[in-house]
């Protein structure tokens, strides 16, 4: 897809979210706020990065070293709002709701996807296995709390996103546990065949060489 | 590495730290009754002069409260669980203060959020637990405004329990003797409740 249709398409979804209909719905529940809505609007960011990429300011390209300073951004934006006052305050007044519908993409979701190509691959595990360990937790935080921990979540509620965000972090977990080990992922699997194939090539090729 | 890697990297990091430190009151509190608890701690408020109607039928408004200390709390009198309880609180409080001074200088106030609280309801609520006017009452606003403007006042978040009921902070409110919203008393142990309210009442 071309760069500009990408930006309209981020921005046509980013209104769709953040219209009446579908803001509301999805923030009546904490479930859905915590573990759809959120994640979208990060999505979203990832997607206007892919656009931005070939855009982005050299000075920043290299200000952002093996994608450090990106990454740290993500982890301290996805940490404030997973605080149950920040969901509270976004539900209670649309201006701080603003707030989160313009940060989770700007400042988490294009962090991730500029930063995420510049991170070693050990860096990326790193990130991984705090990320899903920390989700589990939050998740089995809400189920333990023996109150509300949001003015507007009944407390089956939170059971509920804290039941969500464990089966999210076992998703990921079991996803990621396959493609370190295995390796089955697309990307991998056609780097995998790609090699494969190029080292039969070297060998007919060495092959060759010392029939002559 | 650029030497610009660590100007954006601390520009990242204090922005960062700063709005969740601002955010959790210096991390403090993670939810927003934690933060209203704190707020209200460090800074009483002034409450509006609500009018209300009690279980008698008598109206009455939160100012004419001054010079005493009140304990507030938010109910509805269908409530199958956490109301009862906080009536069993209040009725533990009545009987801890009451023998320590003729004319306690705490009072007791439950309001009822729900609009569907009529005078009856309010007096059966009252007898459950022994409540009697003027040292316990148990009101309900005197219109939709003034109910709004209560809960708002308060920070009572009021939502629909899903089974035709509420769900509904359960704290207690402490109003001092000059009109303010001065503690937010988790309810727990009534015993606290106790002396905390002779402790805004006394000073």
């Amino acid at each position: 897809m071309s760069t500009r249709r990408l930006l309209i398409a981020a921005c046509g979804f980013w209104l769709v979210l953040w219209l009446p209909p579908a803001r509301s719905a999805l923030e009546s529940d904490m479930a859905l706020h915590m573990a759809l809505q959120m994640p979208l609007l990060i999505v979203l960011g990832v997607l206007l990065a892919a656009a931005a990429r070939h855009d982005e300011p050299r000075w920043l390209a290299s200000a952002d070293w093996l994608g450090i300073p990106g990454i740290v951004a993500v982890v301290l934006g996805t940490s404030f709002w997973m605080l149950p006052l920040a969901l509270d305050q976004a539900i209670a007044d649309f201006r701080f709701d603003l707030v989160k519908f313009l940060t989770l993409p700007i400042l988490v979701g294009m962090p991730l996807g500029l930063s995420w190509r510049r991170m070693p691959p050990l860096g990326r595990a790193f990130i991984w296995a705090n990320f899903i360990p920390k989700l589990g937790a939050v998740g089995g935080l809400y189920l333990g709390a023996p109150t509300r921990l949001c003015a507007y979540y009944r407390i089956d509620q939170q059971e509920l996103a804290g039941w969500t965000l464990i089966a999210v972090a076992i998703a990921l977990g079991i996803t990621w546990f396959i493609a370190a080990f295995i390796g089955w992922t697309p990307s991998c699997a056609q780097q995998a065949s790609r090699h494969s194939a190029e080292g039969a090539g070297r060998q007919r090729a060495f092959g060759g060489a010392s029939a002559a | 590495m650029t030497r610009s890697f660590p100007v954006l990297l601390a520009l990242v990091l204090a922005t960062g730290i700063a709005a969740l430190s601002f955010e959790t009151d210096g991390f403090r509190v993670v939810t927003s009754a934690g933060a209203r608890q704190l707020s209200v701690e460090r800074a009483p408020q002034i409450v509006p002069n609500a009018g209300l109607i009690d279980q008698d039928g008598t109206p009455f408004t939160l100012g004419a409260y001054r010079g005493r200390a009140v304990l507030v709390d938010f109910i509805y009198t269908r409530c199958p669980t956490i109301c009862g309880v906080l009536g069993d609180d209040f009725a533990h409080v009545l009987q801890a203060i009451a023998p320590r001074q003729s004319g306690a200088p705490v009072d007791l106030l439950s309001i009822s959020f729900d609009p569907t609280d009529g005078r009856q309801a309010l007096r059966l609520y009252g007898e459950r637990f022994g409540a009697k006017a003027p040292c316990w009452r148990i009101a309900a606003p005197a219109d939709a405004q003034t109910r709004a403007a209560l809960l708002r006042s308060f920070g009572v978040v009021v939502i629909p329990d899903g089974m035709g009921g509420f769900t509904h902070n359960d704290a207690v409110y402490v109003i001092d003797a000059r009109g303010r919203l001065a503690r937010i008393l988790d309810r727990d142990a009534p015993g606290q409740l106790v002396s905390a309210a002779l402790k805004v009442a006394a000073p």
